[in-house]
């Protein structure tokens, strides 16, 4: 009862206060061979503005290595005699564009509203800005796709094995057939497991056909390697199948199982999975509550390897994170199972 | 040592006391029934006994094993049919038996012979779904599933609640077979009248056993003088009587009034102060388990 | 005879090609306490709900309390009272709250809601558990309670589903006392139920098989009719011939 009136009330705070779909707090990182004053006047302008985080400028042999580890969402690259140009272009005379932006793609939302952000505050008319130029690095065009496919993975693994095994071996309880099984003497151990083999398979199915899709379809590019994906998204199936475990271990109606799945589960990973909304922006508390969903490491990792093109070794802490979840999950409901009534 | 020994088995969940220090043991080949009514305690027995809980004091056995430490290996030498229907709604009656036989390890033919006899009536709808069947062949097929792995002692709680007087007149008649195959039976059930179909039976109430005996032992304890009365106006019949002096009691009874005689009792004085009701009829009549369980529940 | 309550005339209903209820034709008079049994799958709950205004006859007519069942199913379920063995009370409300909640259910002012609840309370000796959760009361008073608020709107006929089924020997007394007091104070009763035990208790009782009625008459006579020991004999004399199942 409690939870049905807290939830709406939470709901309206977090979208209300909390969480936005504005982007902010968007790292940026600067090359610049000469920092001359009107360099540093740009820069200072970028690092002034609420939207952006100034990280520091970094040699131009670091920009791939900072953008594919997420340190930082834009890189802004100087030209070398950048004043002399300014000159050129003040002067009217036609110019090579002067500063270019390298924006990482791989979230459609951050890498538009940055370029959006990133003219607003440059000096100069809109003509002149004809002298930037933008560059999208792991998703060119803009996919929105490379955005919400990893997000879908995220979800729908724990949809289908966490609610459907909760709820499937719950209905053992309610039915009354989990009194018959439990007086026979096959371990509940192993009915337990069988019932999660089906749903296991299942979304190794699953994860099959929207990996294929996804590649063959809609051209996400995978670059990190499918095996690491695979690997890791087998880690996730899991995962949910422990978590489903628990809550089934926990509840004794099914109606029951599945209002802790959609209350507890579903509406968190929603909305702080990053799916929809960019962490980064999250206000500190709701932040640091995030680390505790799994689907936010596994859908930050499946980011990073299927469109920046990190490979399994690269995403060692989100994948730690998973197996230490898992190891608690699994722990706790064996540890909760019980092959008696009470 | 008898197949089922209980001695002063008590559960208790929160402040309700469901058990309260019950003795008893079965025989084995022995058909016994708790007799009670909803709240007596046994469902709690069963679920005591097929160990899916642990008592909160007293022990237990079933073929010398202790419920507590040897509980995995009851598991495997027990049928249990629960109140509640349990079998797969949406598993066909074959896959049903065929899924609880490979639970306990074993093949449908090694004891078809022990099923046989139930199976067969339910086999015509082997390819119907189990939760589409009537009450009774519900019934039929659940025994048929706890029988499956020819257990030496079976249990079955209550199940002659909510299926008809004909499935349930054909279900003791299966019980009586299967006693005779040497299998012990307990067996619970909230109808007296079901009562006389045990060897022997135990009278529950609220957590307690208010005797045991065989049917006809009950019976004959009671030492009461009892007659069945009846006229017309049966509530102002039972009014009446119940002024009259050497009446100890008087309560509805079927189609009677069960009338609980003392020594003061004179038939022809009732007779006589009650002559303004028509049709009145007074005689001596026999007492039944019910008779018994009130004066017992009275005590 | 006195007043028929319940008056049933070739009763029929078909769902598709199959014929739940046959034909059936019955009266029952006030003050009876009419004993209506059927083995599972006989069409005793599509008569039932015919009975109460739940559903249409496809052919035949009755009338209930003097409401016509195809025309006047509302007025029927006003004039009416049911109780189930399964459902009957809420638990986290006290016995008060019970009897004033099924007053406004039945639409009994609020002047008249206080008298009615004062005199069933009278009645049952239940005044001093007036605020008395009823999930704390012992099974006999819940029972007895439930009989009460069934009449609360007083109602010529009381329908009773398995009302004794699970009950301990000594509450079962006091509830067929209190049915027996309610007949004779002119209240109709209409039993359905699967135990012929219950069956004894009946003025009258009508046995449908496959749809049809095969027997109605006392108790006594039927055991007669069927040269049977009880009820149970009678019935199972009966169903046993029985052509469909569930």
């Amino acid at each position: 009862m409690l939870i049905v009136m807290l939830i709406p009330v939470i709901l309206m705070v977090m979208f209300g206060f909390a969480i936005s779909t504005e982007v902010n707090n968007i790292n940026i990182a600067v090359v610049a061979p000469e920092r001359t004053g009107a360099v540093k006047d740009v820069v200072g302008r970028i690092a002034h503005n609420d939207y952006f985080t100034f990280y520091g400028y970094i040699d131009q042999d670091q920009i791939d290595k900072k953008l594919r580890s997420g340190k930082v969402s834009v890189v802004a690259v100087f030209a070398s005699n950048f004043d002399r140009r300014m000159e050129q272009i003040s002067a009217g005379l036609p110019s090579k564009p002067v500063i270019q932006f390298i924006v990482d793609a791989s979230n459609v939302n951050t890498a538009s509203a940055s370029i959006a952000y990133l003219q607003s505050i440059l000096p100069g008319t809109a003509s002149q800005q004809a002298m930037f130029e933008t560059r999208m690095l792991f998703n060119p065009q803009m996919k929105s796709a490379y955005n919400f496919v990893p997000g879908i993975m995220g979800l729908i693994f724990i949809l289908v094995c966490a609610i459907m095994t909760s709820v499937s071996i719950v209905r053992e309880k309610e039915v009354g057939t989990m009194e018959v099984l439990l007086v026979s003497p096959v371990r509940p151990v192993k009915i337990v497991f069988a019932k999660m083999i089906p749903y296991f398979v299942i979304s190794c199915v699953i994860l099959v056909m929207i990996l294929l899709l996804a590649h063959y379809l809609l051209d996400v590019p995978m670059s990190g390697g499918v095996w690491g994906i695979f690997s890791l998204s087998l880690l996730y199936l899991f995962l949910s199948l422990s978590l489903g475990l628990l809550i089934s271990t926990v509840t004794k109606t099914q109606v029951a199982a599945l209002l802790i799945s959609a209350m507890v589960m579903l509406v968190p990973v929603l909305l702080l999975s990053g799916i929809i909304f960019p962490i980064e922006n999250f206000p500190k508390f709701f932040e640091l509550l995030s680390n505790i969903i799994p689907a936010r490491w596994y859908i930050a990792a499946i980011r990073k390897m299927m469109i920046q093109g990190a490979a399994l070794a690269a995403v060692w802490k989100e994948g730690t994170v998973l197996l230490g979840m898992t190891a608690v999950f699994i722990g706790v409901s064996l540890k909760k199972f019980n092959d008696k009534l009470e | 040592m008898d197949v089922i020994e209980v001695s002063g088995l008590s559960k208790s969940f929160g402040k309700v006391k469901a058990l309260d220090s019950v003795s008893f043991s079965v025989k084995r080949g022995e058909l016994f029934g708790l007799i009670g009514p909803d709240g007596a305690g046994k469902t709690t027995l069963f679920r005591l006994l097929t160990t899916l809980l642990n008592p909160g004091t007293g022990t237990a056995s079933i073929d010398g094993l202790d419920i507590i430490k040897d509980y995995l290996k009851i598991r495997s030498r027990v049928g249990y049919m629960p109140g509640r229907f349990s079998l797969y709604p949406d598993l066909t009656v074959e896959e049903n038996l065929i899924f609880f036989a490979s639970l306990f390890g074993v093949k449908v033919e090694d004891s078809y012979d022990l099923v046989a006899p139930i199976y067969k009536q339910i086999e015509p709808f082997r390819t119907r779904q189990a939760g589409k069947l009537s009450g009774g062949m519900k019934q039929k097929l659940a025994l048929s599933c706890a029988l499956i792995h020819h257990p030496s002692v079976l249990f079955l709680d209550e199940p002659t609640t909510g299926i008809d007087a004909v499935s349930r007149g054909e279900l003791w008649d299966m019980l009586q077979k299967l006693k005779e195959k040497g299998i012990t039976i307990l067996v619970s059930t909230p109808y007296m009248d079901e009562a006389s179909l045990c060897d022997r039976i135990a009278l529950c109430n609220e957590g307690r056993i208010l005797g045991i005996d065989s049917p006809q032992g009950i019976v004959e304890k009671f030492n009461l003088k009892l007659y069945a009365i009846r006229a017309d106006n049966m509530f102002t019949l039972l009014e009446a009587a119940r002024q009259v002096e050497g009446v100890a009691e008087c309560y509805p009874f079927g189609q009677t009034h069960h009338l609980i005689a003392d020594e003061k009792f004179d038939i022809h004085r009732f007779t006589e102060q009650l002559e303004a009701l028509s049709n009145l009829t007074i005689k001596p009549t026999k007492p039944a388990i019910e008779d018994v369980f009130i004066k017992l529940m009275k005590q | 005879m006195s007043k028929t309550v319940i008056s049933v005339r070739n009763l029929t209903k078909r769902f598709g090609n199959f014929t739940a209820v046959n034909n059936i034709s019955f009266d029952v008079y006030r003050g009876e306490i009419f004993g209506f049994l059927g083995a599972n799958g006989a069409g005793k709950t599509t008569a039932m709900r015919m009975l109460c205004g739940l559903s249409y006859p496809t052919s035949g007519s009755g009338t209930v309390a003097g409401f016509d069942i195809t025309r006047e199913g509302e007025m029927i379920k006003r004039h009416i009272g049911y109780m189930s063995q399964r459902f009957s009370l809420y638990n986290d409300l006290t016995v008060g709250e019970n009897i004033k909640l099924f007053a406004a259910i039945y639409g009994l002012s609020k002047q008249n809601t206080g008298k009615r609840t004062d005199e069933l309370l009278d009645r049952l000796n239940f005044s001093s558990e007036r605020n008395t959760l009823v999930g704390s009361l012992p099974l006999g008073w819940k029972q007895k309670l439930a009989f009460a608020i069934a009449t609360v709107h007083r109602p010529e006929v009381v329908f009773l589903d398995e009302p004794t089924s699970g009950v301990d020997p000594i509450t079962r007394r006091q509830f067929w006392e209190m049915i027996y007091e309610a007949a004779e104070g002119g209240t109709t009763i209409f039993v359905t139920t699967h135990y012929m035990d219950e069956a004894e208790y009946c003025s009258r009782v009508s046995i449908m098989v496959d749809g049809e009625v095969r027997a109605l008459d006392t108790p006594a006579r039927l055991q007669q009719q069927f040269a049977a020991e009880s009820m149970n004999e009678v019935f199972r004399t009966l169903a046993r011939d029985a052509e469909r199942g569930e």
